[in-house]
């Protein structure tokens, strides 16, 4: 073919927020780890390690845990100067039903919100409408129901909540167990159960039709929540993870840089364990990890939002 | 290198939680002689560009390990995030074998992160140079989210030379492609602001896309794949 080079462009419009483009940045990051960060130092340190994102925080879950107080979205300035530090997509959390704070984020740009039961959450009842922002959210889920309604409310993609700040990872595996669960528990029910189960999950009755024919939700689902180590990056992913937040682990531990790199290599290969085996060798010490039952004090951070 | 102590139902991620849906969901190709694309599986949206693989009447194998590469008549470089690409190519030790496979006039299509890690030169989205490592078979610079961040990504209806039909076009954090070496074909351009500006090109067996076209669930850049690998003379 001769070289077109003074080709027309088409000059429809551009169709910008729509589902598909907001859902497929999440398609994007699958099989890859996204890196709690606080400052734009670690935010250069996550990107040489191969992370495909950045959250972009004041302080880590395992600070605001030991802190206390009302945790409330990043200063404007923190996750600019994040912004400026990296190419890969930045995110940013907002409050549980904070709908300024997410317009406040929307505007500095950032390339998806994480609406988090880490901050205080500002509704004890309702979560913030999704639909109406052109950036793309991130929310967290227990449950199947859970995660289906987060979705309806517009999250283009969904996270374990686990129970972040712990370096824990057994509340990780309870809901991704869950989750999954609920999906194989819809896909094996016969075609008229399936509005009894919409009503058991208090999820729509056509995502439920879309799971129990698919097989998965209709949005990627990533893990989150008290992930520290390469074998728990890859436990997650083998649970049916597409891919990994890690909040506290890395920069609470040791060796970060080391660890960041191991994480990604065992996200990457999760299925081979001499691989993961590699990537745990000789990391120095991971961060001290809380067991939530055993402390009466600690709250469950899982249990904010419904 | 095969895992010593492979995972049973090891799955590839975006596909099913139900376990006997089988591995892929994707029918197995009708045709036994039909060529197999190989899809690099590091990272990315590997699970869409297997089904339009499939569509386009090839098989479609994910490629993690340099074996896996052995066993492919033609490649897709998926979208994703081309620094981590980009890193785990290298550390995987898959970097020198894939760039060998291209040496060799290996058909390859890659779309977004799959473009930017073909080009000559990647860029910020100011113009000036990543420093990133890439793998350099297609001649252009790829200047990396040049239309913007998340909320200006856009979906658009793309005259692509030689298909009929428009493409929908889904940007995702986009690139496009300027200072086109000699041998570059234009395919497509989109209109912005500061006017036309490249986003589909060929170069021989090498086929980019700045979108990505298994988004739309649109199979026909891939058949222009699955087509340079049938007509490819064997070396």
């Amino acid at each position: 073919m001769s070289d077109p080079r003074s080709l027309e462009p088409s000059d429809p419009p551009h169709a910008t927020g729509t589902d598909r483009v907001k859902r497929g940045l999440a398609d994007m990051l699958k099989g890859g780890v996204i890196m709690d960060v606080v400052t734009a130092e670690q935010a250069r340190v996550a990107e040489a390690a191969g992370a495909v994102a950045v959250m972009a925080l004041e302080r880590v879950p395992a600070d605001i845990r030991a802190d206390g107080g009302v945790a409330r979205m990043s200063d404007p300035e923190v996750i600019n100067a994040i912004q400026d530090a990296v190419s890969i997509p930045v995110m940013a959390k907002v409050r549980i039903g904070h709908l300024v704070e997410a317009q406040v984020v929307q505007a500095l740009d950032v390339d998806y919100i994480d609406e988090s039961e880490v901050l205080t959450p500002a509704d004890e009842a309702h979560h913030i409408d999704k639909h109406a922002f052109e950036v793309p959210f991130v929310c967290g889920a227990t449950d199947l129901g859970e995660a289906l309604r987060r979705i309806r409310e517009g999250a283009a993609m969904v996270r374990s909540k686990g129970e972040a700040g712990t370096g824990n990872v057994v509340e990780a595996t309870r809901h991704m167990r869950a989750i999954g669960d609920g999906i194989r528990w819809l896909a094996g029910l016969p075609r008229e159960e399936r509005y009894a189960a919409a009503k058991q999950l208090g999820a729509p009755v056509d995502l439920v039709e879309e799971v129990a024919e698919t097989g998965r939700l209709p949005v990627v689902l990533f893990t989150a929540g008290g992930i520290a180590t390469p074998a728990d990056a890859a436990f997650m992913m083998q649970l049916g993870a597409d891919g990994v937040f890690v909040g506290s682990g890395i920069f609470k531990s040791a060796e970060p840089e080391r660890r960041a790199q191991a994480i990604v290599a065992a996200t990457t290969s999760y299925d081979d364990p001499d691989v993961v085996a590699k990537a745990s060798r000789g990391l120095g010490t991971a961060m001290v990890g809380i067991e939530v039952d055993a402390d009466p004090g600690a709250e469950r951070l899982a249990d904010r939002g419904w | 290198m095969q895992a010593a102590h492979p995972v049973p139902g090891a799955r590839i991620p975006g596909e099913s939680l139900v376990p006997d849906r089988g591995p892929h969901h994707r029918p197995p190709a009708a045709d036994g002689q039909a060529p197999r694309i190989g899809v690099l599986a590091l990272q990315g949206d590997v699970l869409e560009h297997l089904r339009l693989i499939e569509r386009a009447g090839a098989v479609g194998v994910p490629v993690r390990r340099e074996d896996e590469l052995a066993t492919v008549d033609g490649l897709v470089l998926p979208g994703g995030e081309s620094t981590t690409i980009g890193l785990l190519l290298d550390r995987t030790g898959l970097a020198a074998p894939v760039q060998a496979r291209l040496a060799e006039g290996l058909p390859v299509l890659g779309t977004c992160a799959g473009a930017i890690l073909l080009a000559r030169e990647p860029r910020q989205h100011d113009g000036t140079p990543t420093g990133q490592w890439c793998l350099g078979a297609l001649d252009v610079a790829a200047r990396r989210n040049a239309f913007g961040r998340q909320v200006a990504s856009f979906e658009a209806d793309l005259d692509v030379a030689g298909l009929t039909d428009p493409m929908r076009a889904v940007f995702i954090r986009a690139p496009w492609f300027e200072d086109l070496g000699a041998g570059v074909e234009v395919l497509a351009t989109v209109a912005t602001d500061v006017g036309a500006r490249v986003v589909v090109v060929r170069q021989g067996p090498v086929l980019a896309s700045a979108f990505h076209p298994e988004l739309s669930d649109d199979p026909r850049l891939h058949r222009l794949l699955v087509d340079a690998v049938v007509t490819r003379d064997p070396a």
